[in-house]
């Protein structure tokens, strides 16, 4: 079409721009929205229009010229969701028109509300108003209206430094060598692993580190199938293993056996990541995997 | 025991997955206000106020009792905070009576909420520490083998589990304050929703819940309305890791249930007992709780639940008010279960009213079934 020699283009712009007059209650109106306050102007039978008028819209009669300030907030009573913006329109992504009782008029005002989709606007919202940073006395002096704050993101975060010390560490230096440490308690005669410095059981000293065996009997488990990004890929077994020796189960990782396969009483190993790649971390033990041994009865 | 105590006022909010409309202070201020009008009494007329919560890390305000002091009316006033993990809603409640029984104060606040929205407790219960293996479970899965391990031990069927979230369900129809409101729910829709941490499904598991509840306790000179008798209150705890432990059936729960019930002049909980609000969070814990509060003999708690000795028409409701399975706002589910067994004595728990309740048990535990609080209420003085 534009190559079409008999189709022009034809632009009507005034110069400058037409000026126009508000006359003293829209002059009112927009010099009030310059200061960020927003007024509507009360008629005789005392209804308050917003935007105001020089006369009431029902019986034409002249308003009163009493100002009452409204809002800044307001109810959406009904809206229309725009989700191409045009050039002229008052944001650059999709947004609702809306109609907006503010707080204490009786008319509702056209205005935009940034609303990302649909969803996220309904009839009786509460919105308020974003002001623009320059304000020159037009009704863009509103940038837009926005829902109500309702929640608020707290920045909270705390930051340890942990040191492994004490028995944990003795635990930890062992697992980096591939040996699980444990404890006999010297009084109640019971092997508590990981290695702990006292019995919880009658809070003798455990002086001694015993070495025990990296095998073991799965007491009893849980299939999980929650994904969380911070665990293993579901579904996952976590299970009480009691090493050999010891009284006390441990929680661990059940690896190389589909889920549904495993048993309460299932012998189990731990399998260990290679020598090159150990730290002092229970990371060492990818899991526990079954030793084809016949399952051990349980009590 | 000390001086007499009564419950005197009981107030709950609504509860919810998401209580957008409060803020943590509104929340706990709905449950408190209501407590108070119940007793017909305002903030100044309390010597006391006893706050609850579970960790600090699910909403993430770290001494949220000193936020909540004058929100709770106790400016000027001795506050103080209790924290026992789940059952610290029973540890609240108990502390506050201590402190009426000791003849400390005439009237004493107690108050328990969590607002579960404001992060996620499994996110919370399940901080990856350095050094150890990652294995994010939540509560889910902490308790799931020890469920497993009962059903084996015990060799009960597998839709004992499926019977109470049913029954659990239904009870909390009839509670304005309950949470999950499910018409309609049937073993075939428990059965029909997925293994989240097997053996346990999703409806067999509790709902994440914001709420609070609170309890205006009483001297008996300073009595006002109706009140429920504390009869018989106790806690006790015991290490996680123990050689030998009973993770199925603890120790402390049997030692508290012992000491509670030998106050109380209860011989035969199940005879002597009308309602019991019991903290069960994941469905098979009503017949493991069965076994270890002696209504039945070891093995035999399915029984009881099959039977349908627990449900609102049975000879021992269990949970009238639905539970810890229908309303989850962890830090208060102990204090509601004391707060619902207070109002079937006081015979003020409207539609899930069990006719003629004269004595009640409240129950909660917490951590890994290490904390347990207990009290029983009786329409009568003890």
């Amino acid at each position: 079409m534009p190559s079409d020699p008999l189709v022009a283009r034809h632009v009507l712009e005034f110069p400058g721009g037409y000026t126009r007059t508000t006359g003293p209650v829209i002059g009112r109106f927009l010099s009030e929205l310059r200061a960020r306050r927003i007024v509507g102007v009360r008629t005789k039978e005392g209804k308050v229009l917003v935007p105001p008028l020089e006369y009431d819209p029902m019986t034409g009669e002249p308003v009163t010229g009493e100002f009452v300030e409204v809002g800044p907030a307001g109810t959406v009573t009904t809206w229309a969701f725009v989700p191409e913006p045009r050039p002229g329109h008052p944001l650059d992504r999709p947004f609702a028109w809306a109609l907006i009782r503010l707080d204490g008029a009786d008319t509702a005002l056209v205005h935009a509300v940034d609303a990302s989709d649909p969803t996220k606007v309904r009839a009786g919202m509460r919105v308020w108003p974003v002001w623009n940073d320059r304000p020159t006395g037009h009704i863009t002096d509103i940038a837009c209206f926005v829902p109500e704050v309702t929640e608020i993101v707290a920045d909270v975060r705390t930051e340890y430094r942990l040191q492994a010390g004490g028995a944990l560490r003795v635990f930890l230096r062992g697992v980096e060598r591939g040996v699980l440490l444990g404890g006999r308690c010297d009084t109640c005669a019971k092997v508590y692993v990981p290695y702990r410095l006292t019995c919880p059981e009658c809070g003798s000293a455990i002086p001694e580190t015993l070495e025990l065996p990296d095998t073991g009997t799965i007491t009893t488990f849980a299939v999980n199938n929650l994904p969380d990004p911070r665990a293993p890929e579901v579904p996952f077994v976590s299970a009480y293993i009691l090493l050999d020796g010891s009284d006390i189960p441990m929680i661990a990782l059940i690896g190389d056996v589909p889920a549904h396969e495993v048993r309460q009483g299932m012998r189990v190993k731990a399998v260990w990541v290679p020598e090159h790649e150990r730290t002092a971390s229970m990371a060492n033990i990818r899991w526990f995997a079954p030793t084809g041994e016949p399952d051990v009865e349980q009590p | 025991m000390g001086n007499r105590c009564a419950v005197i006022g009981v107030g709950q909010t609504r509860y919810r997955s998401r209580r957008t409309d409060v803020s943590i202070a509104g929340l706990v201020r709905e449950a408190a206000l209501r407590a108070l009008e119940d007793a017909g009494l305002t903030f100044k007329d309390i010597d006391a106020v006893v706050i609850g919560k579970a960790p600090d890390l699910f909403e993430g305000v770290m001494m949220p009792e000193s936020y909540l002091a004058d929100a709770l009316g106790a400016a000027g006033k001795p506050m103080m905070r209790v924290h026992t993990a789940g059952s610290v809603g029973g540890s609240t409640a108990l502390v506050g009576a201590s402190l009426i029984q000791g003849g400390v104060h005439e009237r004493v606040l107690v108050v328990a909420f969590e607002k579960q929205s404001e992060s996620n407790a499994t996110w919370a219960l399940s901080t990856h520490l350095p050094f150890s293996a990652s294995l994010v479970v939540g509560a889910g899965g902490y308790f799931a083998p020890h469920i497993r391990e009962y059903m084996r031990a015990s060799g009960a069927p597998a839709h004992i589990g499926t019977l109470v979230a049913v029954k659990d369900r239904r009870n909390a129809l009839r509670n304005p304050y309950a949470h999950l409101r499910i018409p309609g729910i049937d073993r075939a829709m428990v059965e029909s929703t997925p293994m989240l941490w097997e053996p346990i499904r999703y409806l067999e598991t509790c709902p994440s819940s914001d709420g609070a509840c609170a309890m205006v306790l009483s001297s008996e000179s300073a009595v006002t309305g109706t009140p429920a008798w504390v009869h018989g209150t106790a806690m006790r705890s015991e290490p996680i890791f123990r050689a030998g432990r009973d993770t199925v059936s603890p120790q402390a729960g049997k030692d508290c249930a012992a000491d509670v019930y030998r106050q109380a002049g209860v011989s035969d909980p199940r005879r002597d007992i009308d309602v019991a609000e019991v903290y069960v969070p994941f469905s098979w814990y009503e017949p493991m709780w069965l076994e270890n509060l002696g209504f039945a003999a070891q093995g035999e708690g399915w029984k009881l639940t099959e039977s349908g000795a627990t449900a609102l028409d049975g000879d021992i409701p269990w949970n009238a008010s639905g539970g810890v399975l229908s309303s989850n706002p962890i830090g208060a589910s102990g204090l509601i279960r004391f707060a619902e067994a207070a109002l079937q004595v006081r015979g003020t728990a409207g539609e899930h009213q069990v006719d003629g309740a004269r004595t009640a048990l409240g129950h909660a535990y917490g951590g890994g079934s290490q904390f347990f609080a207990m009290w029983i209420v009786g329409r009568d003085k003890p």
